[in-house]
């Protein structure tokens, strides 16, 4: 029997793959990986790109990533995929923003968000008292 | 008709009010069923990840990020606090600041100051009245929230921990129990060891880094907390669903229960008039 790995690749949000395969190809940031069964433990940052996985019996799976990380064990290959594309200055924007709103919210002495929600609140109830109406229409028709 | 027509506007308007509070009884347990998806959805890669981090803390590794280091002497902490955007929702956000506050209050006792980031506009206007130092706040997730949305207010806090400012981070959050129950959660986010059981590991043995070690562990941990704090976000929102459609659904039954009560005083004072009326009408026939 042929040796074989077993694969994973998640992402924040779901469950992209999990199953046995004979090899796994990552496009890491530093080139391509191929990795077999019994592969020496290592961490590596995939750069946006596929991930191809052989399957047993000749099939192959090609899954595309926006980046992560990939977590080899001699038969176990993790692969984390982030959902959205990541690079430092743009975490950093977000850091930025995070701050900003922070700020806004600290500055702003009346509770104007409170307020803006109560609004969009009450339009929603509104809204969807007046569907409730109108279904009730279509059935006495 | 003393007082009739008041309690008939009354009764309208209660049931006016009645009508909404089904409405969003309805709206929050079908948006419940599809948060609890999402929360489900959500684990297998926090339960990878953590596996990960495991074999990271067994791991000889040539570089230990600060982030795994515990630090025995503490002199500030933070807190990532997740609530709702919106309310109406019974006690859910208020147990959750209650807990917090609590926390902080303890940490305070020894001297050790607190500070904030806030997820959820609930938590920002909270926090803000109590004035206390927000130093980052994401607002108005929705009720499919994103990693993205995180990343940003994961980023400032861990930056202060990397730093040295802070020692700790903890993440506040509600847990969901079941519809019924939901739990006010601190758990500690950083340091990481804090939550990764030691086990002897039988050999020593250490990674192969793509690119080098530092870069990678790094950034490796920071996926690890966003995670956490993402799926405490995803099951905040379950909660939220959960307690909106309880709290609601009480709302209903208390409206009901008012007409029910309102509308027999309505009839009792209808009956009376009409009583009188004849009373006196009868009383003046007689007369005549």
């Amino acid at each position: 029997m042929a040796m074989t790995l077993h694969v994973d690749i998640v992402s924040a949000e779901k469950q992209i793959f999990s199953g046995t395969a004979e090899m796994v190809i990552a496009t890491a940031e530093e080139g391509e990986l191929g990795i077999l069964p019994r592969h020496n433990q290592m961490l590596a940052r995939l750069k946006p790109g596929q991930v191809r996985v052989k399957l047993q019996y000749g099939e192959e799976q090609v899954f595309y990533v926006s980046g992560g990380m990939l977590e080899v064990q001699p038969h176990v290959v993790t692969v984390l995929a982030d959902t959205a594309e990541r690079a430092a200055d743009l975490d950093e924007a977000m850091a930025l923003e995070s701050k900003r709103r922070a700020e806004e919210a600290l500055a702003s002495r009346t509770d104007e968000i409170s307020l803006a929600r109560a609004q969009a609140e009450l339009l929603e109830a509104i809204a969807q008292l007046q569907a409730i109406e109108k279904l009730r229409k279509v059935r006495k028709v | 008709m003393a007082g009739g027509k008041e309690i008939r506007t009354q009764i309208k308007s209660i049931k006016n009010t009645q009508k909404i509070t089904r409405a969003m009884q309805m709206v929050a347990a079908s948006k419940m069923r599809k948060s609890q998806q999402r929360m489900l959805s959500a684990r297998p890669y926090a339960e990878k990840i953590r596996t990960v981090i495991s074999h990271l803390a067994h791991a000889h590794t040539e570089y230990r990020p600060p982030a795994l280091m515990d630090r025995p002497v503490v002199k500030k902490v933070g807190y990532i606090v997740i609530s709702t955007d919106r309310g109406l929702c019974g006690g859910l956000n208020s147990n959750l600041f209650k807990a917090a506050v609590q926390s902080m209050r303890e940490w305070q006792a020894q001297g050790v100051e607190s500070e904030l980031c806030t997820v959820g506009t609930k938590a920002t206007v909270f926090f803000r009245r109590l004035g206390l130092k927000i130093l980052g706040s994401s607002v108005q997730l929705g009720d499919n929230p994103r990693v993205e949305d995180l990343v940003g207010s994961v980023k400032v806090m861990f930056d202060r921990f990397s730093e040295g400012e802070i020692d700790r981070v903890y993440l506040v959050h509600n847990v969901f129990v079941n519809t019924m129950t939901q739990e006010p959660r601190i758990e500690v986010l950083a340091p990481v060891t804090a939550r990764v059981e030691k086990v002897n590991a039988p050999h020593r043995w250490d990674y192969l880094y793509e690119p080098d070690a530092p870069a990678l562990l790094d950034s490796l941990l920071v996926r690890y907390v966003e995670s956490l704090v993402y799926q405490g976000l995803v099951e905040n929102v379950a909660c939220e669903m959960a307690a909106r459609m309880i709290a609601m659904k009480s709302a209903t039954d208390n409206a009901g229960e008012l007409i029910n009560e309102m509308q027999l005083v309505y009839n009792k004072a209808r009956q009376a008039a009409i009583t009188q009326e004849l009373t006196e009408i009868v009383a003046g026939a007689a007369a005549v």
